[in-house]
């Protein structure tokens, strides 16, 4: 798993208080982690914060998953 | 006319978590104050407070994870923790977590406090000028809001009852409880999680309350010491935190499930002094009036009151509460007995009328009056026994809780005990 991956999980564990094991590649922070809309805005300000990265709202919009959070980041940090 | 009886209790003061270990410090004269030891306050012209013990759980300390999910501590300011807490204690007290659609319908909240997020909003504002708006926590305004405890409470347990909140400075604790109160006489609840919360010993808190010269500043060597109402030393009031929640039950409810009965709710009084923002009137008219209005509400006659739980605060204020005191009391006024429990607790601002409600009902279980401490040299000179320095065990069949705020807000809460 990459670095980035491993930073972010640790991050959504934090926020979310979930196991780590559930936190796979197509788990979804609302369905299946327990975030609600809160949650994730001020998980996406915490991915901006780890990784000093700006996340346009409309972007953050697309962000449903742990793997489209790994996948945003990596790309603005290419 | 719905009688309104208390079932549950549950206090976070600075003394302990907990109700009977609270009181059995209280009983035992302990003062729950200390210097600041959350942030450096060596700056600030008052550098003791009386702090919520926090600690692993055990001894009477106060353990934020036995409350609340520690990833959702982040999201609320402490007076909200506390009076999650609080809540929680009364509730489980109380034996009240029915399932029952029309039974959770018929059971609200109204907890208030005083200030309500007050660091939250100075830390927020700091992070606002540094870093920007986008840093802005999404958690912030409905962490520091403070009708959001009696929001919390409810989401909790699903009472979908009055969802209700009370922001009456000093007052806030008892206006909380006599109104809901009248919630379930005027037949709107059957059962109400009622009281106050704060958490306001913070560099902004106390920077403010040193503004208004209203804290104590002389007792930095014995914090302990600091907290003295009706005493010569006496130089302002101490700041606490916490909270005390009860749970407030239509008698026959209560009754019909066999629920255990502290006391009952039989008068509640309110009024405005319309003199100044910060200060009391000094003639003490308010106070006065408030009392009168509650003791007309509960059908008595001054000479039926025992103990009289003070505002006390340990401020000049106290001469004119007790004035207002022995002029209700008339020539009844040496068979009553007043103590000022923020002699120990610090005061609790929004939460000070709630956990003295508390203690009123618990001086009725346990027919006995809590001490004033720190009264060595008496600055007053009265028929009214204000229990110096030690418990006083007497009959206690009506208890008075006087709580007096800034804005001129005043409320009296009498309660007795049911036989």
């Amino acid at each position: 798993m990459s670095d980035v991956a491993d930073r972010v999980k640790k991050i959504v564990v934090e926020h979310l208080g979930v196991e780590e094991s559930k936190v796979v590649d197509n788990a979804s922070f609302i369905d299946d982690l327990g975030a609600d809309s809160l949650d994730t805005v001020e998980l996406v300000m915490a991915f901006e914060e780890e990784f000093g990265i700006e996340i346009p709202d409309d972007a953050a919009e697309t962000i449903q998953t742990f793997g489209d959070a790994v996948g945003f980041i990596s790309n603005a940090n290419a | 006319m719905r009688r309104v009886v208390v079932t549950g209790l549950g206090l976070v003061t600075p003394l302990a978590s907990g109700v009977e270990e609270s009181w059995r410090r209280i009983l035992d004269g302990q003062s729950g104050a200390g210097k600041i030891s959350r942030f450096d306050a060596s700056h600030l012209a008052t550098d003791y407070a009386c702090e919520v013990p926090h600690g692993d759980g055990t001894d009477g300390t106060f353990n934020p994870d036995d409350w609340m999910a520690p990833k959702d501590q982040r999201k609320v300011d402490t007076f909200i923790l506390y009076g999650i807490a609080a809540a929680a204690q009364a509730v489980e007290d109380a034996g009240w977590t029915p399932d029952d659609r029309a039974e959770l319908d018929r059971t609200g909240v109204l907890i208030g406090s005083g200030i309500g997020g007050l660091n939250s909003i100075a830390e927020t504002a700091l992070v606002l000028r540094d870093r920007g708006p986008r840093r802005v926590s999404p958690f912030f305004v409905p962490g520091a809001l403070i009708n959001l405890i009696s929001g919390q409470v409810s989401i909790r347990y699903g009472f979908r009852g009055p969802n209700h909140s009370v922001v009456t400075a000093c007052s806030t604790g008892a206006h909380a409880i006599g109104d809901a109160a009248r919630l379930i006489r005027d037949d709107d609840a059957d059962v109400m999680i009622a009281g106050g919360a704060e958490a306001s010993i913070s560099e902004i808190g106390i920077a403010g309350f040193n503004a208004c010269k209203a804290l104590s500043t002389k007792r930095s060597d014995e914090p302990t010491k600091a907290s003295r109402p009706y005493d010569v030393d006496s130089d302002g009031f101490v700041m606490g935190e916490g909270s005390g929640i009860v749970v407030l039950e239509e008698y026959e409810h209560a009754k019909a499930r066999g629920a255990k009965i502290y006391a009952e709710v039989i008068g509640y009084g309110l009024s405005g002094d319309a003199y100044h923002i910060t200060a009391p009137s000094e003639d003490g008219d308010g106070a006065e009036r408030c009392m009168r209005m509650a003791l007309k509400k509960a059908g008595l006659q001054p000479s039926d009151i025992d103990y009289i739980n003070a505002h006390g605060t340990s401020t000049m204020a106290d001469k004119i509460e007790l004035g207002a005191v022995e002029r209700m009391m008339g020539d009844a006024a040496d068979k009553v007995t007043m103590s000022s429990t923020k002699s120990m607790t610090g005061h609790l601002l929004g939460a000070a009328g709630a956990i003295e409600a508390i203690f009123s009902i618990l001086a009725i279980r346990d027919q006995v009056a809590p001490p004033t401490i720190n009264l060595d040299n008496p600055a007053v000179e009265t028929k009214v026994d204000l229990a110096p320095n030690a418990k006083r065990e007497r009959k206690i069949n009506v208890a008075l809780s006087n709580s007096f705020g800034f804005g001129g807000t005043n409320a009296s809460v009498i309660f007795r005990k049911v036989d």
